[in-house]
């Protein structure tokens, strides 16, 4: 079997996530911050570990604006409805997965103004576009760190030049690149950074969290939720400081404690480790497919220019049934359709078909693409 | 209150407190994290002991680490 959706959520994860879940449920199991006996703060240790882990991979200043969600579309959800008022002006671009475009839909109906910025049919993004659609009125420009469609990287470091420039806030959505391609919120000038827990970061689903930058006013930060969070619990309403003003309710520890394990190995192994394998994975899958007859490889068609995720379509079948005969007969697991990202397939021109999606992730070897190049080389033959 | 062996101090959450933890450990002060006695606040948090004769030098190492204080008492 191959495992080709990591784009989807990673598989399989480092031994080591496991055993720190099993290690929580066995030996802890205590709720984190909400006594102070020694299991719960052995808890919470756990959390403030993760955050610091998390923290320092992503370069960011302060743990403590670690913000923990179930999900990076939760994190996404925070930023943009926590920040945008009716009349804000709001731009981002048009390779936007549906955690952001949604969102952003909901949040135009209820008054708040949206500037969606074409992407070439490669999924690049010019800057430029970027400069020319901030308004006075733009409070934000919510951009994903790399496509989940065509994989095509986003140039987020010179757009947060831009936007700092006009005191417009960066949101950088790294879904996909977080752990598998460098991520600098320092560096990279990026206010909010929203990123899952379960892809490149190896650790299990339902976590995730936002960085939120020194730039952000946490007092303009509204709560998605408000509820109960182990501190000033002398009063009725919500904290006003991070991360306990964005974190109610009994937190996941359980995958937090596996999250910790996973940042931990990414970065024993190195993110730039991981993305040369990466990069060298990619370009043999875009070559690879490129020379077979009949496949239409989409995106920037350079490994350096784009994360290990490649979409393409053989002509002649669906992208549903390559998808199920990759499964069935050659036990390649993608995934296909449309990837939650209509826009980013508009943008590229295979709406509403959709593509074929190969994900790689830091286990899958050259080994593999050469016989999953050789499987859909096969499939394509049958067609023609 | 010469008397007293204990200071106490006390943060904003469960994370501060393990954050000051980490700081008073890094600068070789032991501490604790205890319960926050009722007496001091209402709040059903934790909060960071150390020896009173400690709370100089752990004020000034949490202070050098920005760590915020909501208020320190000797116990």
């Amino acid at each position: 079997m191959i495992y080709f959706d990591n784009a989807a959520t990673s598989w399989p994860k480092p031994p080591a996530v496991a055993e720190a879940m099993t290690h929580f449920i066995t030996d802890v199991g205590a709720n984190p911050g909400r006594a102070a006996h020694r299991l719960a703060v052995a808890s919470g240790r756990i959390v403030y570990e993760a955050r610091e882990a998390v923290a320092e991979l992503f370069d960011a200043p302060d743990p403590l604006r670690v913000v923990f969600t179930a999900n990076v579309t939760e994190a996404l959800n925070l930023a943009l409805r926590g920040l945008l008022r009716p009349g804000d002006h709001v731009v981002t671009s048009s390779v936007e997965h549906n955690s952001v475009m949604r969102p952003l839909r909901a949040l135009e109906r209820e008054g708040v103004e949206l500037t969606v910025v074409r992407c070439s049919p490669e999924g690049a993004l010019d800057p430029a576009d970027v400069a020319a659609a901030i308004r006075p009125d733009t409070k934000l420009v919510a951009l994903n760190h790399a496509s989940n469609v065509v994989g095509t990287v986003l140039p987020v470091a010179e757009v947060a030049r831009i936007a700092c420039a006009q005191g417009v806030l960066l949101l950088v959505d790294a879904a996909q690149t977080g752990g598998a391609y460098p991520v600098d919120v320092q560096a990279d000038g990026i206010d909010l950074l929203a990123f899952t827990g379960h892809k490149s970061l190896y650790g299990p689903m339902g976590t995730g969290g936002l960085i939120v930058g020194e730039r952000v006013d946490e007092a303009r930060l509204q709560p998605l939720k408000r509820g109960g969070t182990g501190s000033r619990s002398e009063r009725e309403e919500q904290p006003d400081f991070l991360p306990d003003m964005c974190e109610s309710g009994t937190p996941n520890v359980v995958g937090l404690a596996g999250l910790l394990a996973g940042v931990r190995w990414v970065m024993a192994r190195g993110v730039d480790t991981i993305r040369a394998h990466e990069v060298a994975l990619a370009h043999r899958l875009i070559a690879g497919l490129g020379e077979v007859p009949g496949v239409t490889v989409y995106g920037p068609l350079d490994a350096e220019l784009q994360t290990a995720t490649v979409s393409f379509n053989v002509a002649g079948m669906a992208s549903s049934e390559v998808g199920l005969r990759l499964d069935d007969e050659h036990g390649i697991l993608c995934r296909v359709g449309l990837h939650c990202a209509p826009a980013a397939h508009k943008t590229i021109g295979t709406f509403s078909a959709g593509t074929v999606r190969f994900g790689l992730g830091a286990f899958n070897t050259l080994e593999e693409v050469a016989e999953a190049v050789r499987a859909v080389a096969q499939l394509a033959q049958e067609v023609r | 209150m010469d008397s007293a062996r204990y200071a106490v101090i006390l943060v904003h959450s469960t994370s501060h407190a393990i954050r000051a933890e980490k700081v008073l450990h890094m600068a070789g002060i032991s501490s604790k994290l205890i319960p926050v006695p009722r007496q001091l606040s209402s709040d059903c948090g934790v909060c960071v002991r150390v020896a009173r004769a400690d709370r100089e030098a752990a004020l000034a190492a949490l202070a050098a680490h920005t760590v915020e204080m909501e208020g320190v008492y000797d116990v």
